[in-house]
């Protein structure tokens, strides 16, 4: 399988692949003082049960303006469940989520309005067509007329749903949902933006125009968290967080990690890692 | 049964004034593992909801199993096993229950059914998970029962529509070993996927566009026919910036990252393994290795859905 990016993007500064870099740091959002803006997105120690699971044991990474950070792991692994917590949806039982510094659980409309977020499934109005869900999202988000029609141009031919307006979003196939569901959550061009296996069932052209889109986003200052069970498009990140078990097994830029790790794709270097987690 | 397992000729469908699926000629043998590939909404699933009898013809026609589809959809039913994009597992059963349940809709009972649900246990893997309540075992798992129960009937001919989208890579290499099995002890496979890497392992590829399937053939012989650049890998340190500039040399087709490393394609005439080295040597890189490598079938893919398309302009957008 090839991985075509025409971005130079997959190369990460030195001194990256830790903790928060802010290549290009937020303006000041609100009442905060001086020092250095937050991460756009943060996950502090983020702990998490649902019964006997520990779905999330103990998560940190933060991703800062104009990075695309990658989540990844097996089925499982608390993909979801980290990218819920960011979002204000899933109570914590230890640690702390923080979007522009604020708790996106009691954050209000300032996190709202800054935050996008794509779930895995039914974020869209079933009985409405293709055109009249992106009317609906602009409308939530109060955008004026004449931007609301330019970017759902834009979206609709990237996403190839141009010739499908009128059609019910339940008769959409798989791949097609996924796609106008990710142009829903991009028409406001929110600051922090959580993707949660955004491109499951897309097919390969619309995979890499969409992950060409994504680039050009990320450029203009939108810090991007997304999962993806797609060891490609882990290779298309700035940065990449391999977890299991709700925990961090690595973390780096996707180049320095496979050099690193001396395996010639990121999908040998996930199999290998993730095999060895599973035995130890 | 002898012929085919699956032939179509000039099937079509409809919806008002939209084709769907337009001519589609083609037949798969028996045991084949055959790959249905194309973009979202080019036609791969009206198709699949024709060969399955759960939708009729607009014209042409398909046999399946040796049955028409038109004319006894209840007989194609019965000989097939079919797994939906959105299948359906009972989330709340464990996963020997949702096993018997469905072999007792396909008219299993008794012994049988228990001794094939065992049989299907050992092969997808789940005997230690029979117990297990269905909706707690994450997504690759499930789309292996939702295979087991496609299978429990022994059909000659399984559909599988996108099995393995969203499944972790250690999960998808599982679920192929299975469809090669099944492959293996004569079953023929219909599968549509967006993982090219996948379809690799399929014996023949038929690629849609726009309800028209405009080719087939095995992946080596559509390498050959879609992709005549030359394809390099190259590895070495510093290569973004020689990249940058060699992308903008004449001859050169595209430059893209690739893991650690570049994938190139070039015209042959201008450009081989050495010529390329040494460039990139030029431009900055250290350590510099280049390889001839194969064409991959993302790259067929492209070269045959950029063809121009035919058709009107889309229309505008109001809010």
């Amino acid at each position: 399988m090839s991985t075509p990016t025409p971005t130079p993007n997959s190369t990460v500064e030195p001194g990256n692949s830790s903790l928060s870099p802010h290549p290009d740091p937020l303006p000041a959002s609100g009442e905060r003082g001086s020092g250095p803006p937050p991460p756009a997105l943060q996950a502090r120690d983020m702990v998490r049960r649902f019964g006997a699971v520990e779905a999330l044991a103990g998560l940190t990474f933060s991703v800062g303006a104009g990075e695309l950070y990658g989540l990844v792991g097996p089925d499982g692994a608390g993909k979801t469940t980290a990218i819920r917590s960011l979002a204000g949806l899933i109570d914590l039982d230890g640690g702390a989520a923080r979007v522009l510094g604020r708790d996106p659980a009691r954050g209000g409309s300032a996190v709202r309005e800054s935050l996008g977020l794509m779930p895995q499934q039914y974020s869209l109005y079933r009985d409405l067509t293709v055109a009249e869900n992106l009317a609906f999202f602009a409308r939530l988000y109060v955008l004026p007329r004449a931007v609301y029609r330019e970017r759902a141009r834009r979206l609709l031919a990237i996403t190839r749903l141009d010739r499908f307006l009128d059609r019910r979003a339940d008769a959409l196939s798989g791949g097609m949902y996924k796609k106008l569901a990710l142009a829903c959550a991009l028409l406001h061009q929110p600051k922090a933006l959580l993707l949660d296996e955004p491109t499951n069932g897309v097919d390969p052209v619309s995979r890499r125009e969409l992950w060409a889109l994504l680039h050009e986003f990320v450029h203009g200052g939108m810090a991007v968290l997304v999962s993806t069970p797609y060891m490609d498009e882990a290779e298309r990140c700035d940065r990449v967080g391999l977890i299991h078990h709700g925990r961090l097994l690595l973390e780096g830029g996707p180049r320095e990690l496979i050099q690193a790790s001396g395996t010639r794709t990121f999908e040998e270097l996930f199999l290998s890692r993730i095999q060895a987690a599973e035995a130890a | 049964m002898s012929g085919p397992s699956i032939e179509a000729v000039g099937l079509t469908r409809r919806f008002g004034a939209f084709t769907a699926v337009d001519q589609v000629t083609f037949d798969v043998a028996r045991g084949e593992i055959f790959g249905y590939l194309g973009a979202n909404g080019a036609g791969k699933s009206t198709t699949i909801r024709m060969l399955t009898g759960l939708l009729a013809p607009s014209s042409g026609e398909a046999r399946v199993a040796g049955f028409d589809v038109a004319q006894r959809p209840e007989a194609v039913k019965s000989s097939i096993g079919y797994m939906s994009q959105k299948f359906s597992l009972y989330l709340d059963l464990p996963v020997l229950e949702n096993l018997l349940f469905f072999g007792g809709a396909y008219g299993l009972w008794g012994k049988e059914l228990a001794l094939r649900a065992e049989e299907i246990l050992e092969l997808t893997g789940l005997r230690a998970l029979r117990s297990a309540t269905t909706g707690s075992l994450p997504g690759g798992i499930r789309q292996r029962l939702a295979l087991g129960c496609a299978i429990l009937h022994r059909p000659g001919v399984v559909f599988l529509d996108e099995p393995t989208a969203g499944v972790d890579p250690v999960a998808r290499r599982q679920f192929w070993r299975l469809i090669r099995d099944l492959s293996g002890e004569g079953t023929t496979v219909f599968v549509t996927t967006h993982y090219l890497d996948e379809a690799e392992y399929c014996r023949r590829i038929g690629l849609m566009t726009d309800g028209r399937l405009v080719a087939l053939d095995t992946p080596q012989a559509l390498k050959r026919t879609w992709v005549p650049e030359r394809v390099l890998v190259a590895r070495g340190r510093n290569l973004a910036a020689a990249a940058a500039a060699l992308a903008d040399r004449p001859g050169v087709a595209a430059v893209e990252p690739f893991g650690s490393g570049l994938h190139l394609r070039v015209q042959p005439e201008l450009w081989d393994a050495v010529s390329v080295k040494a460039a990139l040597a030029a431009g900055g890189a250290a350590e510099v290795a280049v390889e001839e490598a194969e064409p991959s079938l993302e790259d067929v893919f492209l070269a045959v859905v950029s063809r121009p398309r035919p058709g009107p302009a889309p229309a505008e957008v109001r809010p």
